[in-house]
Parts: C-alpha cells; sequence; structure tokens
C-alpha cells in the first residue's frame, strides 16, 4: 500500500498529485466530468452548431444575409420590442408583488403550507394554465359573466388573444419562481438589522428603504435576470392566449415560423442567436447595475 | 458634552406578563428602574430576561400590565416611537454602511441637520474611542470595535435608557473585561440608565448598581451585588451566585436566625434564609472558597477526593460522599484524589434553604 511505502527523498518536493491538490485539482474534481461531458453534447455543441448554421444562410450568399433580414423586415425585428414589452413589465409586476409577499411569509409559522400553494403554478406547466385562462377570461368564460352578472360591464371584456391574455398567463407561470427566490433573499437577512433600525427610530418604511431594500438590491437583480429570462423565451401562452400574427408575436414564434414553416434552419438558427443576444445584453446590464450597491453578506456581522 | 441623555425620573414594569402560547415568559414582572442606576437582568437562559429587555424597547408587545416612562406610557407605543438605545447580542449593525454611517442612522431618520449629526457621531466616535475607523464597513472591524460602534450607535440617539442585551457574550475572555470597564466608563460618563441582560453573574456583580435575578419568568431577588453575593434569597439564587456545594439534608432545628441539618449523619449549621420547620428536608448551600480540608468536628462531613487541580495560590478539589453528595472544595496542600478527608465550612458562612418547591412557582 502507498501508506506503507518508504517516503520520498527530501530533494523531490511534493509529489505531483500534492502539486496538483494544491491547485485545486484531486480525485473530486473528476467528478465534475460526467457534468461536463453533459453539457458539451446538450449545451455548447448545438450552441456552437446554430451559431454556425446562423451564418450559412439557406438562399447562399453573404454570411450575414440572414441577420440582414431580420433587421430589414419589420415583421421580424419588431418581435423583439413585442417580447421585451411583454417580458419587463411581467418580470417587474411578479418582483414587485413578490416582495411585498415574501415580506409577510418570512414571519409566518405555516410557510411551508404557503409556499406549497404558492408553487402549484409552476407544476402545471404554462399549457395548462394557457387553457384554463382561455376558458376563464374568454368572452363566455366565469369572469366576465361574473362581472356582467353583477352590472359592472354590459358587455364581456376581451381579455385572451391579445397582449393582457398572455401577459396574466405569464404573471402566474412566473409568479412563483419569482417568489421563491425573493423569499430566500428576504430571509436571509438578519432580522435583528430590523429590529436595530426600530430602536433607532426608523419607520416601518425608512426600516425598508434604508436596511432591507440595499441589502436586497443584488439579490433581486439576480431574481429579475433570471425571471426575465423564462418571461422572454414566452411561446406556447403567446401563442394560446395571445395574437400570435399581432402584438404578441414574439421573437420565439418568428424562430418556430422559420424553422416548421418556412423550412429555413439557417435563418432560425440566426433569430435564436439574435434572441441569446438581446436575453444577455439585458442581463449584463442588470447584473452589471448592482456593482452600485452593497454585496457583502446580509447578516449582522460576524459572531 | 453634546450628547446629553434625555432625563426622567423612573422606570416603571408594573406588573408584566408575556405570554408566548401556553408558555409564560414572563409573569407579573414589577421593578422600578431610577435615573442613572445600571440596572443588571441576571438569569439562566430561558428565564425571560431577554424577554423583559425586549418588551421595554418594544420589540414585543407586552400581553398584561403597562411599562411606564415616569408619567407617559410606553408599552403601547412602537419601537420607533420609545427611543430607547438598544445593543445587541450580535450587534446587528448594518453591513452596507460604514461606521459613521452606522453611528448617524438614528439621527438621520429622525431627519436632524447634517452638521449636527456630523458634530454627534464625531463625539459619539471619541466617546468609544473609534476615532480614525469612521469610514469602514462592520466587517471590516473586529469584534470589540463592531461592539464599540454598537453602543455609539445606541446612545448618540440621546435616549433615556440604554438597553443591552448579552453584549459581550460574542467576544474572548480578555476583550470582554476590558468591554466590561468601557461599558461602565461610557455609562458613568454619561449619566446614562443602563438595563443590561447577562448571564454572567461575574459581569452583574462587577457593573451593576443593582441586580434582579429572574428565573422561569418571575422576579426572585432583587438587589445591590453586595446582597445577593451575600445573602441570597433562594437557592437558585445563590446556585447562581456561586453556591456550587448544596448539601441536602434534614432541618434538626432552628434557632434565631439559624438552622442545623443534618446531613448524612453530620450536623452542619447555618444561616437560615428562609423560615424552616424541623424535620423537613432543607440544603446547605456553601461556595467552594468556604469548603476546606480540615479536622473532623462540627460542620465537617467526610468525603472521598475525586479530582484535584493546581490553581496557584492554592488547589481546587471536587469530592463526593458517601451518600452520593458531590463537592468543590478548596485546600493550601495537594490532596492524593481517593484519599478520605473532612470538608468543614464556618457555620458564618454557610447558608441553609428550604427545599425548593417542585415545578414553577
Amino acid at each position: 500500500m502507498d501508506a506503507l511505502a518508504p517516503t520520498a527523498p527530501v530533494e523531490h518536493g511534493p509529489s505531483l498529485r500534492q502539486r496538483l491538490a494544491a491547485r485545486g485539482f484531486d480525485a473530486v474534481t473528476l467528478l465534475v466530468i460526467p457534468a461536463a461531458i453533459f453539457s458539451l453534447l446538450l449545451f455548447v455543441y448545438p450552441f456552437a452548431f446554430g451559431f454556425i448554421l446562423s451564418f450559412e444562410p439557406k438562399a447562399g450568399g453573404d454570411w450575414l444575409a440572414n441577420y440582414k433580414r431580420f433587421f430589414s423586415d419589420p415583421f421580424l425585428y419588431d418581435t423583439i420590442g413585442n417580447t421585451l414589452r411583454l417580458a419587463i413589465p411581467v418580470t417587474l409586476l411578479n418582483l414587485v408583488l413578490a416582495v411585498p409577499i415574501a415580506f409577510r411569509v418570512r414571519l409566518m409559522r405555516r410557510q411551508r403550507l404557503l409556499t406549497t400553494i404558492l408553487v402549484l403554478p409552476i407544476t402545471l406547466g404554462t399549457v395548462l394554465v394557457a387553457e384554463g385562462l382561455l376558458n376563464y377570461l374568454g368572452p363566455q368564460g366565469w369572469f366576465n359573466r361574473t362581472l356582467m352578472t353583477f352590472g359592472l360591464i354590459s358587455q364581456p371584456l376581451k381579455l385572451v388573444h391579445n397582449y393582457w391574455g398572455v401577459f396574466a398567463s405569464l404573471v402566474i407561470t412566473g409568479f412563483p419562481f419569482t417568489f421563491l427566490l425573493t423569499l430566500s433573499y428576504v430571509t436571509g437577512i438578519d432580522p435583528a438589522l430590523e429590529q436595530a433600525a426600530a430602536t433607532l427610530g426608523a419607520s416601518a418604511w425608512q426600516r425598508f428603504r434604508h436596511v432591507y431594500l440595499p441589502l436586497l438590491m443584488p439579490g433581486f437583480a439576480i431574481t429579475f435576470c433570471l425571471s426575465f429570462v423564462q418571461a422572454f423565451s414566452v411561446f406556447p401562452s403567446a401563442v394560446l392566449l395571445g395574437e400570435p400574427a399581432g402584438i404578441t408575436r414574439v421573437i420565439s414564434i418568428a424562430a418556430a415560423t422559420a424553422a416548421f414553416e418556412e423550412y429555413d434552419y439557417s435563418m432560425a438558427s440566426s433569430i435564436a442567436m439574435i434572441m441569446g443576444f438581446v436575453q444577455l445584453a439585458i442581463v449584463v446590464a442588470v447584473l452589471a447595475s448592482r456593482g452600485l450597491f452593497y454585496r457583502g453578506p446580509a447578516s449582522g456581522a460576524k459572531g | 458634552m453634546t450628547i446629553a441623555l434625555s432625563q426622567f425620573d423612573e422606570v416603571r414594569l408594573d406588573h408584566v406578563s408575556r405570554d408566548f402560547g401556553a408558555l409564560n415568559a414572563l409573569r407579573d414582572v414589577s421593578l422600578t428602574i431610577r435615573r442613572r442606576e445600571f440596572i443588571a437582568l441576571l438569569g439562566p437562559s430561558g428565564c425571560g430576561k431577554s424577554t423583559t429587555l425586549n418588551c421595554i424597547a418594544g420589540l414585543l408587545p407586552v400581553t398584561g400590565g403597562a411599562i411606564w416612562l415616569d408619567k407617559s406610557r410606553v408599552d403601547t407605543l412602537r419601537p420607533e416611537e420609545r427611543g430607547f438605545g438598544m445593543v445587541f447580542q450580535n450587534y446587528a449593525l448594518f453591513p452596507h454602511l460604514n461606521v459613521r454611517q452606522n453611528i448617524g442612522f438614528g439621527l438621520k431618520m429622525r431627519g436632524r441637520p447634517k452638521a449636527e449629526i456630523d458634530r454627534k457621531v464625531d463625539e459619539a466616535l471619541s466617546l468609544v474611542r473609534l476615532q480614525g475607523q469612521e469610514n469602514k464597513l462592520p466587517g471590516q472591524l473586529s469584534g470589540g470595535q463592531q461592539q464599540r460602534v454598537a453602543i455609539a450607535r445606541a446612545i448618540v440617539i440621546e435616549p433615556p435608557l440604554v438597553l443591552m442585551d448579552e453584549p459581550l457574550s460574542n467576544l474572548d475572555a480578555k476583550l470582554r473585561l476590558e468591554m466590561r470597564a468601557e461599558i461602565r466608563r461610557i455609562h458613568n460618563e454619561l449619566g446614562a440608565t443602563t438595563i443590561y441582560v447577562t448571564h454572567d453573574q461575574d459581569e452583574a456583580l462587577s457593573l451593576a448598581d443593582r441586580i434582579v435575578v429572574l428565573r422561569d419568568g418571575v422576579v426572585r431577588q432583587v438587589g445591590t451585588p453586595k446582597e445577593l453575593y451575600e445573602a441570597p434569597s433562594h437557592l437558585d439564587v445563590a446556585d447562581f451566585m456561586g453556591f456550587r456545594n448544596k448539601l441536602k439534608g434534614k432541618v434538626a432545628g432552628t434557632d434565631n436566625g439559624r438552622a442545623v441539618l443534618d446531613v448524612e449523619g453530620a450536623r452542619i449549621s447555618g444561616v437560615a434564609r428562609e423560615s424552616l420547620s424541623a424535620g423537613s428536608a432543607a440544603y446547605a448551600a456553601i461556595r467552594p472558597d468556604d469548603l476546606m480540608v480540615g479536622e473532623a468536628g462540627p460542620n465537617a462531613i467526610a468525603a472521598t477526593v475525586d479530582t484535584i487541580e493546581y490553581r496557584g495560590r492554592e488547589f481546587v478539589g471536587t469530592a463526593h460522599s458517601a451518600g452520593g453528595l458531590d463537592f468543590v472544595f478548596r485546600s493550601h496542600q495537594p490532596v492524593e484524589p481517593g484519599s478520605h478527608v473532612h470538608l468543614r465550612a464556618d457555620d458564618q458562612r454557610v447558608l441553609v434553604f428550604a427545599e425548593p418547591i417542585q415545578g414553577r412557582q
């Protein structure tokens, strides 16, 4: 056995294994290999393939032809604005709704029950929620019928097959995710900080503004990014609940059209690349703004 | 000195209770704190001392009774309306604000002019001796420095009452002694009124003008350190005051404030601290300092030495009796573990207590 073998002479210094371990490479490092292969096969390769494909237009010719076409055709480039007009307000609304609820839930004893209820929409999936909303908010749905029964409206409100149908669906499916992230950030802050602020004379609003908010901003930025990326890739509800040829023609619809109606995989890849770039630009901008805030530990101090 | 704490005559806790569901964390606590007093709330964990402090600060609503600051009732006010300064156990410094901003936080929330904030913060910094550190974040400070920031932050708002919740428990032993002296110095310099929660009787004895001993949410004894040290009123208070030897026996006789106990056949006489009836069970409480290896005879009990430790000037040992009583004693000479000795205590230094009623009283 190694342990019983004579020790190496001193002049040889530490063994290769020891030197590698000192730099953070040891046997445990090998455990990342399956994950590395997995991401190589399922993410890096398809991404690289799509990237290269996007520069090989179906019709041949100019290698930037797909991108030129995208940015010269309003039917295509408007999808960026359409998607952003959905994703940004939805993400902000979810965050604004999640914060007060997380502040309340943080103090509750039956947190798990409430959390379970709030998480249910995630497990339902976007299509089921979309179908449900289609019935519920439709012209003959309960929502309109109830309002009409009480005489609040004289004819049904148009709530589906437009912007607001997709908006509602994204809020419902996105909220639990936003909420759970927010809750974990909010509960990560030492309650003694708020108590200290209170004894120092800070009102509830001042405690939020001067203690919680600055400590939570970095967390909110991450939450915003993750929620935004989810909302930005909206597809099923934009088709089912929206107006897929008009106001809710989002960028993923454009990509799907290119791929499965025009059979132009090269164009679809270009659109996917543009989609990825827009997401990346927003995420980088938001994360960079974190530098404006304190980012250390959010507990009182070391004990 | 421009930090002038607002003055008052007394803070009065009037039959204050606090329940958590079926649990009475505090029962009928009545206490009057006079201006410029340093009061220590002392007790084991779970005795209600922190609950009392939180009720005074307004962080916990009381469920019964009232708290008065002179003639105004404060227990109905929110914590931010009470204006008491509080020092938290983990300091609760705002991690995103530097030392200056932490200390000035309370004044800023009150909307004071910047010049006044700067002046008072400067003065608080010099009072806690932290000049030169004002631009550091709390994470860059040592534990003792964080403690000083927490104290400065609490006193700069000029509170009538300063509340401290085990402020030294996170520091190492040497720093604890240093900060203990600092806390008393700051208290004296400001003429503050301080309520200090601790489970360390040394801290309470050395800092406080008066000590309030709590147990199971009930006030057991209130007195000066000397009163508590020399004349604890109950066995549990005595236990807290360092009477580590508690010899259970039967009352053989009482006479004029004195009592004689029969402890495993030995006669132990001492000062009766509670009314005792002959034949009932009682405890003789003796500090390790007062229990010495000596001759057989009155006030001595036979024991077998278990361990012996060298403590410089003398030896401290543990021993047990044939009947299973445990002792901690002192000796000038080394004694061998396993040897048989007689442990004696002067009858003026033995306190006799009635057996505590089981359960909560």
